[in-house]
Parts: structure tokens; sequence; C-alpha cells
């Protein structure tokens, strides 16, 4: 093993132990907050420090007790499914519309104001509105994961669109490429590198959507599982909801990234 | 249809508007007649509107006056019958040199069977000599390779008229005569109408059977239009003391440098 790969996994490990001990002192402050080792006891089982014996959330995850009370894969699950959900539709609109206005000057002018000023919208600004329209928890997420993830993607594929060399459309142009052609086999090579990178900013969007979503419409879900277990009281679980949340946000945005490769193709050569 | 007429040129103008309304000519009065299989090269100071003049007759950039011809038809647009070598090669990045040809031919030619079209881009492949570079992407070959994929893809559809703006101007010299090499071999086996624009002067006399050259801009036109007797094949060595090759180049020199010699550069 080199030298370089040694640092890379031995360092995290230096800043995991400083976090640890800051979190410890926090807990030594703080009244009832969580330490370290009762977070791990609540996470995978065992004893606590005042004796207890937890069965951990993480030791069998898979478990229903009935409609309201699932285990935390099932929470997960419906999250990653909202998020998909408006993920989707957000690309299923986002792709065309962003070649349009990359391809448009008219259209680019249209909705280039209307673009800005709906990016910034916090998620939670759209949700009683969007709660009101639908009634409904899932379609609820899903639209707001939907209206806030799709901008990145919009952006990325016009300015990946607009990155078309004048070149390779000059070669489009002596071929006599029909427009379908000229976008299948020109603009979509060029602008697909810049599509995914907005796709991957729109997943790590959605996935922080979610959690705020589902606080506020309840039912089941890893946000509103956090927010419940706020309510019970089990702060350990809040931590373990948090780092579940990062891990997979992680995970989600390193899939992301190998199929963002996979399809640029600067990344074959 | 005179095979003195081949590719014609009536009165071509072309004026760029400016800001604040005003206009710059670029090109004024342009006539010339090209020959089938004529090799011309167009050799003049930089802004002498060389490559409007090229772009037009590609379909590229629409003059603002007169009309060209090809084979009596009116040009509209670009087309595959005026293929174009660009000066940076653009070969599709995500292709490779196989698959670059293998577009254009795919297009032009639909109706060929799969064999056939394998058949054809193999052959241009080979022409240029980049069979042992055909699965490259361009990022991973040389500027020469690369312009001689841009040449194969080019003569790959069978087009009338060549066109290649400076095909060799971003190369190094020893690069720049081995592909001029290439191209003088290949118009011996496939005769083909060429026209070069280029501001090396030894490149326009060796490759060329006529040299038009530009006087300077704004309203630039056809100042002389020289012909090279000289025979083919050329040996570019043997040539150095040619008097018809020695002759050639004073003539251009003369125009480049006494008659419209450029003085901001």
């Amino acid at each position: 093993m080199n030298k370089e790969t040694y640092k890379k996994i031995l360092l995290p490990f230096v800043v995991l132990l400083v976090l640890i001990q800051v979190w410890s002192g926090i807990a030594s402050m703080v009244e009832d907050f969580p330490t370290p080792s009762d977070t791990y006891v609540y996470a995978f089982g065992g004893e606590t420090a005042d004796g207890d014996e937890i069965e951990g959330v993480l030791s069998d995850p898979f478990y229903i007790e009935n409609q309201d009370d699932k285990g935390i894969f099932w929470q997960v699950l419906a999250s990653l499914q909202r998020v998909f959900a408006g993920f989707v539709l957000a690309i299923l609109v986002g792709v065309p519309v962003g070649l349009i206005v990359g391809m448009s000057k008219s259209f680019q002018y249209a909705f280039d104001p209307f673009i800005q000023i709906f990016k910034p919208v916090s998620p939670l600004a759209w949700l009683p509105l969007l709660l009101f329209v639908f009634q409904d928890i899932n379609t609820t997420a899903i639209s707001t994961i939907f209206v806030t993830s799709i901008w990145p993607i919009i952006i990325n594929t016009a300015l990946g669109v607009k990155s078309v060399n004048q070149d390779y459309l000059n070669v489009a142009k002596v071929l006599q490429f029909s427009p379908i052609e000229k976008i299948t086999k020109i603009i979509l090579p060029v602008a697909v590198p810049y599509i995914f990178t907005g796709m991957r900013l729109s997943l790590g969007i959605a996935w922080l959507v979610i959690v705020a979503a589902e606080m506020l419409t309840g039912g089941i879900g890893i946000g509103f599982w956090i927010w419940d277990e706020y309510n019970n009281l089990s702060y350990h679980n809040i931590i373990i909801g948090i780092i579940i949340v990062g891990i997979i946000g992680f995970i989600l945005d390193v899939i992301m990234g190998k199929i963002a490769d996979y399809f640029d193709y600067r990344k074959k050569m | 249809m005179s095979k003195n007429n081949f590719l014609e040129l009536e009165n071509i103008h072309k004026t760029f508007p400016l800001p604040g309304g005003k206009e710059y000519k670029a090109v004024v009065d342009v006539n010339v007649k090209i020959a089938k299989n004529e090799i011309i090269s167009i050799i003049g100071h930089s802004g002498c509107g060389k490559s409007t003049l090229l772009n037009m007759i590609a379909g590229l950039d629409a003059q603002t006056e007169g009309n060209i011809l090809l084979k009596n038809k009116e040009i509209v647009g670009p087309g595959p019958e005026r293929a174009v070598v660009f000066q940076n090669h653009s070969l599709l990045p995500w292709l490779t040199v196989y698959e670059n040809i293998e577009m254009a031919v795919k297009k032009v030619m639909p109706e060929l069977s799969s064999q056939e079209l394998r058949a054809r881009v193999e052959k241009f492949v080979s022409m240029v000599n980049l069979d042992h570079a055909k699965d490259k992407y361009p990022g991973e070959i040389s500027g020469g390779m690369k312009q001689r994929v841009g040449i194969a893809r080019a003569l790959s559809i069978k087009p009338d008229v060549l066109l290649m703006d400076e095909p060799f101007g971003a190369l190094d010299s020893l690069t720049r005569a081995n592909l001029q090499e290439h191209l003088m071999r290949i118009q011996q086996n496939v005769q083909n109408t060429v026209i070069i624009i280029t501001h090396d002067i030894d490149e326009a006399v060796l490759l060329s059977d006529k040299v038009i050259m530009m006087t300077n801009g704004p309203e630039a036109t056809i100042g002389e239009i020289l012909e090279v007797k000289l025979d083919r094949p050329r040996d570019r060595v043997a040539l150095q003391s040619d008097p018809e090759y020695i002759r050639c180049r004073e003539a251009i020199l003369d125009f480049l440098y006494k008659k419209f010699a450029k003085e901001d550069e």
C-alpha cells in the first residue's frame, strides 16, 4: 500500500476520533444529550450505560409491527421511492425543457427569469401550497421534490447544449442532418455529461428535500421517523437518523457519479 | 455542360452588417470558373475574405450578391456534394476514427448494405494509412492523424468538390509536408476537384493547378490567377530547382509582398 492510500484511510479515522470526543463533550454539557456509546447501543442493540437492555434500530430494520410502526428499512424505502418518483419526473420534464432553452434564444429569454426566480425557493415554501392542492401526503412529497429539483437539470442541460462547438454543427450542416439527427448525434453526446451533472445536483437536492417534506407531511419515511423520534424523546435515534440520511445521500451521489462517468465520452479516452 | 464550368462563381459580393448601421464589404466582384478535377489554391493575407469565399461555396455562409453554380445548378445551403475539411479537423470526439467516417457514409449513402458500408469506411481509413488507429478516439491521436481522418471523412462521401479551409495550418511543418504528400497521392488515385485555402506559398504551388491570389480586404477580390504548369506526380525536393516552380513562387511572392503588401503584418 502506498503512502497516499494509507493517508486516505487513516486520516478520516483521526477526524472520527476527534468528532467523537467533541460529541462526548457536548453530551456531558447538555442534559439528556445522547452519548456516543449509548447511541451505538440504540443503533445496534446491547446494554446502555444505565443498564437497560435495548433492541437497536438497525438490529431488526425489517420489522412490521403495524401500519404505523415499521422498521427503519421501510422508512428509508418509502423516502427513496418518493425521491425517485420526483426525480424521474424532474428528468422527464427538465431535460426536454433544457434542450429547448439551450437551442433557442427566444425560449431562453422567455424562460430564464422564471428559472432564476423559482430556483432559490425553499421546498418548505412550496409544501403548504402543494399540500393544499393535492391533499395527499405522497403526491405532495413527490411534487415538492419535482418542483425543487428540476432547476439544476434544466440549467445544466441548457448549458450543455450551448457548449456544442460550432464546428460540430457545421459538420451536421454539411451532412444535412435532420433536426432530430442533429439532436441525437451531435447535441446529446455533448450535452449528456452536463445533463448528468444536473441530475447529480438534482438528486442531492431531492434527498435534502425529502427529510424536510416528510417531517411536515407525516405518515412514513425517514424524515417523519426522525421527527417522530423527537416527539418520543428518543434523541439517540435522531442522531442515528442523521447518520443514515448522510450515508444514503453519499451512496446516491456515488452511484450517480458512476453513471455520469459511464456516459461521459471524455472519460473514455 | 462544358468541362470548364464545373464550378462557377458569378459576381460574388459579401457584405457584413456592422453595429451602427454601417456595412463591411468583405468580398466584391468575384468571378471565377473552376474545371472538374482541378486543384485550386486560394491564397491571400489574413482578412482577404478567402475563408468567407470558401464558406460561401460550402453553403455555410450566404453571399450577399451573385450566384454560385455547381454543375450548372445554383448552390443553396450546405450539402455533402461539397465536403469540407475544417482547419481544426472537427472530428466528433465521442466517436472513434472508424465511427466518425462511418457516420458520414451512413448518412450520405443510406442505400449501402452493412458489408458495403464497412468496406467503404475501411477503404477510406486505409487511404490515409490509419488502419492501426481506426478504433482510437480523436483525443488519442496526433493532430496530423486527426486531419487525415478529416480528409478521409470528407472524401468518403464522394463529394463533387473537396473544400479545405487551411487544412494544414495548425500543424508543424514536417507533419504538414507529410499531409501534403498524402493529399497528392490520394488525388493521384481518386480524381477530385479540390479548393484549398492557404497562406503558405510553397503549399499553394506544390499542390495546385491554379493559384487564385486575393487582394487585401475590405473589398477584397481576385487579383491574379496563376497557372502552375508542373507535371504530376510532383516531388517537393526536385521542384526546388525547377524553373516553373521558381517562377510560380516568385509570382506569388511578388503579388503578396509587392503589389498587395500588408503593412500591419
